[in-house]
């Protein structure tokens, strides 16, 4: 824009600078429109990372652009190293318990098949549709999150 | 009620604009009639009442607020803004008189947004509008947050279709913290809740089903 405007000052033709100027407006309304739409795109995929988990479903990522991918996967690096240095040897998981938990385990519905699931005893669950069980809270939190199974309220 | 992980950014405080504000950007899309002070040389094509090459001085136009702002200069001797008819002292007096009667959306739904960014002017009027705006707001205030804290697991529409943008933002804030508060006292906030997007995918896999 400056390169235009002295060029134009230079040549005797400063009578174009408003147009000049017009011109220089309108390219960086488009600049400002892209970068807007670009950070709003970042803002919805790290909070991804809260609602969801991890790892991203296939049809996510799919319309996520390369850059967007590694910006996640960076953010999720952050994210991992800043829990591992509170909460004392094991770090903390601060994406649990988003909500205050009531009991140690719940009752929770599974809503679609999804094999065998282990809990911490060693016991192996298998989560079929429509099957109920009572297990540990923390193991189930993502589960619920990413919609296979419902946490039955009594 | 899930706990909410995105934030957008937030529209600007008075007379600022947020750069990477999607609300800022449409309200910023608002036209507004001006007169040009200048030659344009060139850009005849952006004025298609006329067929010269060249916009000449003294042309009536619509241009978008972004673009009056950016060309705007205080000696005057490129743009003079003229004040929507909404800002001006008709239009002033209705509003102050009883602001509760009057619809916000319809009067272009960034009122106070776009109100705000006519300061930018230096109309000489600047202090009666941007005292009007206030008394409008103060006006109308106390019936919003009124009525957004007691209308529970009901149609809004027609609480809100007279509202504008701004006050709209009020009214699901305090809608959202009245939810939130019967969810707790309900006891679901507790209970643990699929992710939003999960929810949604599944509301779009039924509409591809059923269409």
């Amino acid at each position: 824009y400056l390169n235009c405007f002295y060029k134009a000052k230079a040549a005797g033709r400063a009578d174009l600078i408003p147009s000049i100027k017009l011109r220089h407006c309108c390219l960086l309304r488009n600049q400002r429109c892209v970068v807007a739409y670009l950070y709003d795109r970042l803002l919805r995929i790290r909070a991804l990372r809260w609602e969801y988990g991890s790892v991203l479903p296939a049809n996510v990522r799919f319309h996520m652009s390369a850059e967007e991918v590694q910006w996640f996967g960076q953010y999720k690096k952050s994210l991992a190293s800043f829990m591992r240095s509170i909460g004392g040897q094991e770090g903390l998981d601060v994406t649990q318990d988003m909500k205050p938990p009531k009991s140690l385990y719940i009752q929770v519905r599974c809503l679609k098949d999804h094999g065998e699931f282990e809990i911490d005893d060693g016991t192996v669950i298998l989560l079929k549709k429509n099957s109920q069980h009572f297990l540990p809270r923390w193991k189930c939190e993502q589960l619920i999150r990413q919609g296979v199974l419902e946490h039955v309220m009594s | 009620m899930d706990t909410p992980s995105y934030f957008p950014v937030p529209p600007g405080v008075g007379m600022e604009e947020n750069f990477l504000s999607l609300d800022d950007i449409l309200l910023s899309q608002e036209r507004l009639p001006v007169r040009t002070e200048c030659v344009f040389p060139r850009l005849g094509f952006l004025e298609k009442s006329s067929d010269s090459q060249d916009i000449p001085e003294g042309t009536k136009m619509e241009l978008p607020l972004w673009l009056c702002k950016g060309l705007y200069e205080k000696k005057r001797k490129v743009l003079s803004v003229e004040l929507p008819k909404i800002y001006k002292e008709g239009w002033r007096t209705v509003f102050t008189a009883d602001p509760n009667v009057v619809d916000l959306h319809k009067m272009g739904p960034y009122y106070y947004g776009l109100g705000s960014q006519m300061l930018h002017f230096d109309s000489p009027e600047n202090p009666d509008i941007a005292n009007a705006l206030l008394q409008t707001f103060i006006g109308r205030f106390r019936r919003t947050m009124d009525s957004s804290q007691n209308a529970y697991n009901e149609d809004t529409s027609v609480l809100v279709g007279r509202l504008d943008c701004l006050e709209k933002v009020l009214f699901r804030s305090g809608q959202n913290g009245l939810n939130g508060f019967q969810c707790w006292e309900k006891g679901q906030a507790a209970q643990l809740t699929a992710s939003s997007l999960v929810l949604n995918y599944r509301k779009r896999k039924l509409v591809d089903v059923q269409s």
